[in-house]
């Protein structure tokens, strides 16, 4: 039976007995039919009516079958139109000539009805084939349109979370290639509020979107807290910590961080998972290699995370040379890696130290020649320089701090009636946690704390015995009374003051803390025998090792502590 | 070889039916002008308006099984393709001969 739908069919033949049996063979089989005398005829018909396949007479006059199957094939552009050639032609150069001017196949004359039909039907079921994998290709150029476009705008949010900070500085060079429209590393740059300046190269595994997902909430993060002058390992545990969180197992961030005082020379480095950095020595030309201590940011949980860092004094004109593995796995046509023995290669054939940067990627792109990319490829070079040379930012903030101490102090009384109901302790650390330098610190100055206000509250203004807690039973008692008396003091206070004074390598944190109760005699306080007198407990003792000791003056009534600490920013 | 393939001209008729007198008389009609051109054309000496004729003779009488009639088509063709003008005013004659028994066949043809 015909399981060919209903076709147009163009019937071309300047025999009128050919055309007209055709054109019955053709319109038994269930197709309509559309004739033409001659080529230009033909031609002119299948403009005007689209037949789906077209029998053409090989010699007509006018126009001959292989002229009128060029034009009808122009016509057709990308649709596919089998054109089938009638002839009773056999020599192998007018078959050619068929195939040459467009043709799909021949039918011989006298025609066969049962070929004909067969070569219909295979041509229409190649003609739907090809009008499916028209409109699929359509599809496949629409979506990949929607798909780019979609990149576009999403590239524009991205570029502006991941923007490049402050690499533009006069001692900073980089260069970043990426593999799609979105870039797997990633390279942000920001100065702290001191001048110094925050850099992270970060290799996300894989490419294109998935990798750059995760650079989001690394830039936004890295760019919220650089300028607001958080520490690099905070700011390290805090990336650590979202991309743990977001990122889906397997996939994580290979990273060097690094904090560059221009004003001091020194550089404090956190590699987790990236190739070795380099220092190159501006004076000997001599390299120190940086390895990786550490896992990627995004596999450790918090808790486990490190983020020890190392420490090293430059030069005025060393530079530092990080870069992701793109340029360690860059391959070659042989499917050869570029590798470290190639790179020092490159440092160890210098000449001019203003040219290395250039001689790398150089010589990888060589090296490369027309071998495919598989990575991305990044590679940053910073220069140690004075702060007036990096950029405006650095100088200014240089001369700001260079020649200030930052000092402050507070003071704070909680009175009688708030005893009972107010806790000052997470109002004070929240103060103190605004200082910058004071924030990896927070468990330490909270302990500290917690210490001298209990023992100024119950032992001061409560007159509470400690002595009371050697016994299980007292200890009650001891619990039982502050409540009993918390419940009913009307008198007294606790004054807190805290005094904040930086200085080149850290600062100090003097808090004084003064009761209304009446105090105890510490001239006899042993120094080392702290839980002999009644003022003590475990908690002093702790502070005492936290400060290198309380002072205790006035009657008694009176601790003070230092807290000094260095900063290694 | 016969003159008229009756099995060709038996599935025409089927797949023609009701068109298959005016099959046959156009082909009559077409010959007598193809004919007439063949006539024409070997007095000249244009092999190619000579192949072209003889080959369009030889396919429309293919068609209708007139085997006889397209040999001889098929030879006149050959020849003026080979540049051979010997006698082909006898072939057309000839043609013409069989053309005229292949009519009268195709007359008591039903």
């Amino acid at each position: 039976m015909n399981d060919v739908r209903r076709l147009k069919i163009l019937v071309a033949d300047d025999t009128d007995t050919d055309r007209l049996i055709l054109e019955s063979i053709v319109r038994k089989e269930g197709h309509a039919v559309v004739s033409a005398c001659n080529g230009l005829q033909a031609v002119e018909v299948y403009r005007a009516e689209r037949p789906d396949i077209v029998l053409l007479d090989a010699l007509m006059p006018e126009l001959d079958g292989f002229g009128a199957a060029r034009k009808i094939k122009e016509l057709a552009g990308d649709e596919l139109v089998p054109i089938i050639f009638l002839t009773s032609l056999s020599d192998t150069e007018s078959l050619v000539q068929c195939l040459d001017a467009g043709g799909d196949d021949f039918l011989s004359k006298p025609y066969n009805r049962i070929i004909l039909q067969a070569k219909i039907k295979s041509f229409n079921r190649m003609r739907e084939l090809h009008s499916t994998m028209l409109t699929q290709r359509d599809q496949i150029v629409q979506y990949n349109n929607r798909l780019l476009q979609e990149q576009t705008v999403a590239k524009h949010v991205f570029d502006n979370v991941a923007h490049s900070g402050c690499l533009n500085a006069n001692n900073v060079r980089y260069f970043l290639s990426s593999l799609a429209v979105f870039n797997g590393d990633v390279l942000v740059a920001a100065q702290r509020p001191s001048g110094s300046m925050m850099v992270l190269l970060g290799d996300f595994t894989g490419h294109g979107l998935p990798a750059a997902i995760g650079a989001m909430p690394l830039a936004s993060t890295f760019y919220g807290m650089v300028p607001k002058g958080f520490s690099m390992t905070d700011i390290l545990r805090e990336i650590n910590g979202k991309l743990k969180n977001i990122l889906p197992v397997g996939i994580f961030c290979c990273a060097v961080m690094m904090d560059i005082n221009f004003r001091k020379r020194k550089i404090k480095i956190w590699n987790g998972g990236l190739p070795d950095c380099f220092v190159h020595h501006h004076a000997d030309g001599s390299i120190t290699a940086i390895k990786s201590t550490h896992l990627p940011l995004g596999v450790l949980s918090n808790r486990a995370f490190k983020d020890d860092c190392e420490y090293f004094d430059l030069e005025k004109n060393d530079r530092i040379f990080v870069w992701s593995d793109g340029i360690h796995e860059a391959r070659n046509a042989t499917g050869e890696m570029f590798g470290e023995q190639r790179l020092k290669q490159v440092f160890a054939n210098n000449r001019n130290q203003n040219r290395l940067f250039d001689e790398i990627i150089e010589g990888v792109q060589q090296f490369v020649g027309g071998g495919e990319k598989d990575d991305d490829l990044s590679l940053l070079e910073i220069r140690m320089d004075e702060p007036e040379r990096v950029n405006a930012y650095a100088k200014e903030a240089s001369d700001r701090y260079g020649n200030s101490d930052v000092e402050w102090s507070m003071r704070f009384e909680v009175k009688p009636t708030s005893f009972k109901v107010f806790d000052p302790l997470p109002m004070l650390l929240n103060v103190l946690m605004e200082v910058p330098s004071l924030r990896a610190f927070s468990s330490t100055l909270y302990t500290i704390l917690a210490e001298l206000y209990t023992n100024a509250l119950e032992h001061g203004v409560l007159k509470l015995d400690s002595g009371l807690k050697q016994t299980p039973d007292g200890f009650s008692e001891y619990y039982r009374l502050r409540e009993e008396r918390i419940n009913l003091v009307d008198s007294g206070y606790v004054r807190i003051n805290i005094s904040h004074k930086t200085n080149e390598n850290g600062g100090l944190l003097r808090v004084r803390i003064e009761d209304s109760g009446g105090g105890f005699d510490y001239s006899n306080r042993d120094d080392n025998g702290l839980t002999a007198f009644g003022y003590s407990g475990r908690g002093i003792g702790l502070v005492e090792k936290l400060c290198g000791g309380v002072k205790y003056s006035g009657r008694g009534n009176i601790a003070e502590v230092d807290f000094s600490w260095v900063s290694d920013d | 070889m016969d003159h008229l393939d009756y099995d060709t001209l038996d599935t025409l008729k089927q797949v023609m039916e009701d068109d298959f007198n005016l099959l046959i008389e156009t082909f009559r009609q077409d010959s007598i002008e193809r004919l007439k051109k063949l006539h024409e054309v070997v007095q000249g000496n244009d092999a190619d308006l000579i192949r072209r004729a003889a080959h369009s003779f030889k396919g429309s009488s293919s068609n209708i099984g007139a085997q006889q009639l397209s040999a001889l088509c098929a030879t006149l063709e050959k020849k003026a393709l080979a540049g051979n003008f010997q006698g082909l005013a006898e072939d057309v004659q000839i043609i013409e001969k069989e053309f005229l028994h292949v009519q009268s066949l195709l007359a008591n043809y039903s």
